[in-house]
C-alpha cells in the first residue's frame, strides 16, 4: 500500500526511477543476496584461506589415516611405557603422551571426535532450530509464545552447569551423547535466529504474491520463507562448530566430556593436567590444533558473515 | 498474433463451487469493509463500505491518492489481509460465491485459479532465490497437478506470450537478471498462469518509467481481451486509467465518491473532488499556473470529519455537508456519486 502521493501540484511527477529506461538484462543489477556474496567472498584471501584450512581439517578427520604415518608407525593405540612422556624425537615429531604413545598419531585422531562432536551438536541444533524457527515464525501468537519461553528456559541454564549435570547422569559418554547433550544448550540462540528470520521473510512481497497466486502454507514455507530466512543461522551455525569444540574441550578437560577409548584434543588436554609443568609438549601440541581449528571456523564464518550483510561491512 | 492459449486443461467440476451462478456478475463487491485492528482496542476503520461490480471483458480503475483505501479493499478482495491484523466485513461474490465467507482451503484454490492479481513492485514480488520459470511453473503444478516437463513447457510459453525474448534461455534466469519492465512482464506470466477471469493489477506500472508503463498497460489491455477476463485496475494516475479504464471509481477516504464510464467521468465530473483531481492534471500545452490544486490533505483513518469527508476541502460545502454524509446515490444515466449537491452534468458545460 505504498501509493505515490497524488497530491494534485505533482500529479507529472514520477516515482523515483527504479529501472534501467532500457528493457533488457540487467546482470549486475545489486540484488540477489547470495550471488553478490558468493563473488565477494572468492575476492577475499580470508576466506579461501579459512576455507582451504577447514576443508584440510574435515579431510584430517574423515581420513587421519592418510597424515597420521608421516612421519612414524601412525598407530595412536601401539604405546611403549617406556617413552612415557618423552619429547619430541625422529620419527615422533610431537614426542611421547604419558602412556608412551605417539603424540602426533594420537593428535591427528583426535581431530575426528573434535570435529564429529562440533558438526553433530550444530547439525542437531540446527535441525531443531529450523523446525521450532519456522513453527514460531509462521503460526500464531499462541504458538509462538510457548516456544519463546521454552527457549527462554534453555537459554536461562548455566550453559557449563547444565551440560556437567546432564553428562554426569549419562553412562557411556561417546561422541553422540556428548554432541546431543551439547545440542540440547546450543538449539535456543539458532532458533531464535531463524524465527526472526522467519518473522521478517513472512512479510515479503513475494511471500504475498505467492498467497495471492493460491500457494498453500507449506510450500510457502518451502519453496519462499526457508530458502530467504537460512543465511543468518547458517553463518550462526558455522560459528557456533567452533564453540561446541571448545565446548567439548572443556567439558572433557573436567572429566564429564568423551572418555578414553575415544581420542580427542580434550582428553589429551586431561591427560596433560598434571605434568604439564614438567612436560609443555603434552599441552602444547593438542591445544594448537584445538585452538587453531576453532580459530579456522570462526574466522571463516565471519567471513561469510560478513561478506552476507552488507550493514557489518 | 497466435499464441497459444494458456488454459490448457478444461475447468473440472471440483474446481468450481457448487454454489456458482453462472450469470451471476463475475465480481460483485457489497458495502465492503476493512478494519485494521489493535490492541489496544481502538480498531480503525479504513474501508467504508465500498461497492463496485466487474463484468466480464471489462476494466474498472479504482483511483484514488495514497491512503484511500484502494489497495487494502484489493488485498481484502484476495483475501490476503492477515485475520490477526485486519477485520474484513460486507461480501465480495464472484460468479455469486461469497469469496470472505468462504472456507480458507476452497478460497485458496480460487486464488490464482478464478482471480489473480499483480502488484506495484516486481522485484520485491518475486522471489530472489528461485529462477523466474521455476516460479511460473511451480504456479502451474501446484494448481494443476501437472508434470515438471509440461509446466516447463507452459512457463515458457507464457514468457513468450508477455514477451519475453528468448524464453526458454531465460527461464532459468534469475529476478534481478532482468530490467523492471521485464520484471513486471514475468510476474503478470504468473498472475495470468492458471487463467483467472479477474485480474487485480496494484499500481502495476508505478515502479517503471513512462516508455516501459506504456507498453506493460498494452499487455495487461491485450491480454484482458484474449481471455476475456475483467481487470480492476488500482491506480493513483488519471491518465493512464483514461486510456485503459471502461469504468472509472473515485475513492476518497475509503469510500467511492464517484463511479462512471470513463469518458463520463472525464468529461462531466460530478462530485466536486473529482473536478478538483481533474483540475490538477496538466495538459500537453497547457500553463502549469493552470493547475488548481486541491486544499487541504486528505483526512486520517482516525480524523474523518463528520459528514461528508470531503467537505473540509470542498470549494461548494454547504450546511449540510458537514452534518450528514451523503450516500453513494444513482445519477442517470449511467453514474454513481455521492454529493448532496453534485455538480450538473446533464448538457453541455
Amino acid at each position: 500500500m505504498t501509493d505515490a502521493a497524488l497530491t494534485p501540484q505533482k500529479v507529472p511527477q514520477k516515482v523515483p526511477q527504479k529501472v534501467p529506461v532500457q528493457e533488457g538484462p540487467s546482470p549486475e543489477a545489486s540484488y540477489g543476496a547470495a550471488h553478490g556474496a558468493w563473488r565477494e567472498l572468492r575476492r577475499r584471501p580470508v576466506f579461501l584461506l579459512t576455507g582451504g584450512c577447514a576443508l584440510l581439517l574435515l579431510l584430517l578427520a574423515a581420513a587421519p589415516g592418510l597424515f597420521a604415518g608421516w612421519f612414524g608407525h601412525g598407530d595412536p593405540t601401539v604405546c611403549e611405557l617406556g617413552h612415557s612422556a618423552q619429547g619430541p624425537a625422529s620419527g615422533h615429531p610431537f614426542g611421547y603422551d604419558v602412556q608412551g604413545c605417539d603424540l602426533y598419531a594420537n593428535v591427528i585422531h583426535g581431530a575426528g571426535a573434535s570435529l564429529g562432536v562440533g558438526l553433530l551438536a550444530t547439525g542437531l541444533g540446527l535441525a531443531v532450530a529450523l523446525v521450532l524457527g519456522c513453527l514460531a515464525g509462521m503460526a500464531g501468537r499462541i504458538v509462538d509464545s510457548v516456544i519463546a519461553r521454552i527457549t527462554d528456559v534453555f537459554l536461562g541454564f548455566p550453559f557449563l552447569l547444565g551440560a556437567i549435570v546432564v553428562l554426569n547422569s549419562v553412562t557411556t559418554r561417546d561422541v553422540p551423547t556428548v554432541a546431543g547433550v551439547l545440542a540440547l544448550f546450543g538449539w535456543p540462540t539458532m532458533t531464535r535466529v531463524v524465527r526472526a528470520s522467519v518473522r521478517s521473510v513472512r512479510e515479503a512481497d513475494y511471500v504475498v504474491m505467492a498467497r495471492s497466486l493460491g500457494a498453500s502454507q507449506w510450500h510457502i514455507v518451502r519453496k519462499h520463507v526457508l530458502p530467504n530466512a537460512l543465511t543468518p543461522v547458517l553463518v550462526l551455525a558455522t560459528i557456533t562448530v567452533g564453540g561446541v569444540i571448545v565446548a567439548e574441550a572443556a567439558l572433557t578437560f573436567l572429566g564429564v566430556g568423551l572418555q578414553p577409548p575415544s581420542i580427542s584434543w580434550g582428553l589429551q588436554l586431561a591427560g596433560a593436567q598434571n605434568s604439564f609443568q614438567t612436560h609443555p609438549h603434552l599441552l602444547i601440541f593438542p591445544g594448537l590444533f584445538l585452538s587453531f581449528t576453532v580459530f579456522v571456523l570462526i574466522t571463516f564464518g565471519d567471513t561469510v558473515r560478513d561478506a552476507l550483510d552488507p550493514r557489518g561491512r | 498474433m497466435d499464441h497459444p492459449t494458456v488454459k490448457a486443461t478444461p475447468d473440472s467440476p471440483p474446481d468450481s463451487p457448487p454454489d456458482t451462478q453462472p450469470d451471476a456478475p463475475l465480481l460483485d463487491v457489497r458495502d465492503l469493509t476493512v478494519d485494521i485492528l489493535s490492541r489496544s482496542g481502538a480498531d480503525q476503520r479504513v474501508v467504508h463500505g465500498v461497492s463496485f461490480t466487474l463484468h466480464e471483458e471489462e476494466t474498472l480503475a479504482l483511483i484514488g491518492e495514497s491512503g484511500s483505501g484502494k489497495s487494502i479493499s484489493a488485498m481484502a478482495v484476495m483475501g490476503l489481509l492477515p485475520p490477526a491484523t485486519a477485520r474484513v466485513g460486507g461480501s465480495a461474490r464472484h460468479r455469486g460465491t461469497d469469496l470472505l465467507t468462504l472456507p480458507p482451503d476452497r478460497f485458496r484454490a480460487l486464488r490464482g485459479k478464478r482471480i489473480a492479481m499483480v502488484f506495484q513492485d516486481a522485484l520485491s514480488a518475486l522471489n530472489p532465490t528461485l529462477t523466474v520459470g521455476f516460479q511460473i511453473a511451480e504456479t502451474i503444478r501446484a494448481h494443476e497437478g501437472v508434470g515438471r516437463r509440461e509446466a516447463r513447457a507452459r512457463a515458457v510459453e507464457l514468457m513468450a506470450r508477455v514477451r519475453i525474448p528468448d524464453p526458454a534461455r531465460r527461464y532459468r534466469d534469475h529476478p534481478h537478471q532482468f530490467s523492471g519492465g521485464m520484471r513486471q512482464r514475468i510476474m503478470i506470466a504468473m498472475a495470468v498462469a492458471l487463467g483467472p477471469d479477474v485480474l487485480i493489477a496494484d499500481e502495476p506500472t508505478t515502479a517503471l518509467d513512462v516508455t516501459v508503463q506504456a507498453q506493460i498497460m498494452e499487455l495487461l489491455a491485450e491480454l484482458r481481451e484474449e481471455t476475456g477476463s475483467a481487470l480492476l485496475l488500482i491506480t493513483h494516475d488519471l491518465g493512464l486509467a483514461a486510456g485503459t479504464a471502461d469504468r472509472v471509481a473515485i475513492m476518497y477516504a475509503g469510500r467511492i465518491l464517484e463511479q462512471a464510464p470513463v469518458q463520463e467521468l472525464y468529461d462531466r465530473p460530478a462530485h466536486p473532488y473529482t473536478r478538483g483531481l481533474l483540475a490538477a492534471v496538466p495538459r500537453l500545452g497547457g500553463d502549469a499556473d493552470d493547475l488548481t490544486p486541491i486544499p487541504g490533505s486528505p483526512p486520517g483513518p482516525g480524523l474523518l470529519p463528520a459528514g461528508c469527508p470531503f467537505h473540509p476541502r470542498c470549494p461548494d460545502v454547504r450546511e449540510r455537508c458537514t452534518t450528514q454524509e451523503p450516500m453513494l446515490l444513482p445519477a442517470p444515466p449511467a453514474r454513481l456519486v455521492a454529493c448532496h449537491y453534485p455538480l450538473e452534468v446533464s448538457g453541455a458545460r
